[in-house]
């Protein structure tokens, strides 16, 4: 099972602002490259794609590769334009799935 | 007395000085985090970029759940960690009350898991004791690491003392010679470290993972050729007590971020 982190700004968000939105997930990301003391082979297991949805409407979105680090960090601005609720989905091989969500508060410029 | 028994007074005197001579002074002494570069010290400090957090965060999951029916979590015994557990990472290794064996923190937390928890004890290098030793480890940021001397663990301070200084492996080399006689000089492109354990379980970019000082420990020994001693292995934290006897009053940081 995954953790993952999700960190709003804590100041006071207005309309209009431009925020960024920082993402982590817990994840080995093990390449498929690598193999055992004996030679065998270890699977590839990584995240392969994520988005990130602001009110329903999809405002970020990358696919992984296996160069990627453990752990994958992510951050990326985002226009805030009224209280909603972001929602991060992680897809990987296995049929990983973890979902977050977060409260984004804007107050009226 | 003689000029024989005189002589060799001095003389021993004169090696135990020797022995002495590469002792760094307190105003010499760097944590891995003085040490390494200002990005790495970036991550570390940033609580959000630190993925060793996200053990944290695993580890007080772990703190506050019932493991099974009828079965006590961490807090219901010991309560909210961040209320009651500060400094407890600090004065670890300990002599169990009870028995007089020596714990490491992941040995008292498998302890507590087989006795007051009537589970199988997690095993060592496993995500659920790193995260729980993590959390642990959290809650004692920035106090100094206790002198294991001063909490009557002199014996195993001599013990682990006289590891750090034996040679071992192919490359017959000891802890010393690196840690304490050539420390800051370069080893395959990185700096060698003052082996002051302030930041265990720590993120380490090389294991892409968090790990115990244990696991540090095997890939110094490893590294010189040497066979490590098994996981939990007593001569391990014999050595732990003596690096942190050598590094009492230095601030806990962890979990920290290492290359």
């Amino acid at each position: 099972m995954a953790t993952a982190m999700i960190l709003l700004p804590r100041t006071t968000i207005r309309a209009g602002d431009v925020v960024m939105v920082k993402a982590m997930i817990s994840h080995p990301m093990e390449t498929g490259f690598r193999r055992t003391e004996t030679g065998g082979e270890i699977p590839r297991n990584i995240i392969r794609q994520f988005s990130c949805r602001y009110a329903g409407e999809i405002v970020f979105s990358c696919d992984f590769h296996p160069a990627i680090a453990a752990n994958p960090f992510l951050s990326f601005p985002v226009r805030a334009a009224r209280s909603g609720s972001l929602e991060f989905v992680w897809r990987g091989d296995n049929g990983f799935l973890h979902r977050e969500q977060a409260m984004l508060q804007v107050v009226a410029s | 007395m003689t000029g024989r028994t005189g002589r060799t007074v001095a003389l021993l005197m004169l090696l135990l000085a020797a022995v002495r001579a590469d002792e760094i002074p307190a105003s010499q002494r760097l944590s891995g985090y003085d040490m390494m570069g200002a990005e790495a010290q970036a991550m570390q400090r940033d609580d959000f970029a630190n993925p060793a957090m996200l053990a944290v965060k695993e580890g007080e999951a772990l703190w506050k759940a019932a493991p099974g029916e009828g079965r006590p979590s961490c807090q219901s015994c010991h309560g909210e960690a961040a209320a009651t557990m500060g400094g407890v990472a600090a004065r670890f290794p300990a002599r169990e009350g009870t028995t007089g064996r020596l714990l490491d923190l992941p040995g008292q937390i498998q302890a507590c898991q087989t006795e007051r928890q009537g589970l199988p004890p997690a095993t060592r290098e496993s995500a659920a004791l790193l995260a729980l030793e993590a959390y642990l480890a959290v809650q004692s940021r920035g106090q100094p690491l206790a002198s294991p001397r001063a909490r009557g663990l002199g014996d195993a301070v001599s013990r682990g003392e006289a590891l750090y200084r034996q040679r071992f492996g192919q490359l017959d080399l000891s802890c010393a010679q690196c840690h304490s006689q050539n420390w800051g000089r370069s080893l395959g492109g990185t700096r060698i470290p003052q082996a002051h354990p302030t930041g265990y379980p720590l993120f380490r970019m090389e294991w892409q993972a968090i790990g115990s000082l244990q696991r540090r420990f095997r890939n110094c020994m490893t590294g010189i050729r040497a066979e490590p001693f098994p996981p939990g292995a007593p001569e391990w934290i014999d050595l732990e007590i003596y690096l942190k006897e050598r590094a009492a009053g230095m601030a806990i940081d962890a979990p920290a971020v290492r290359p």
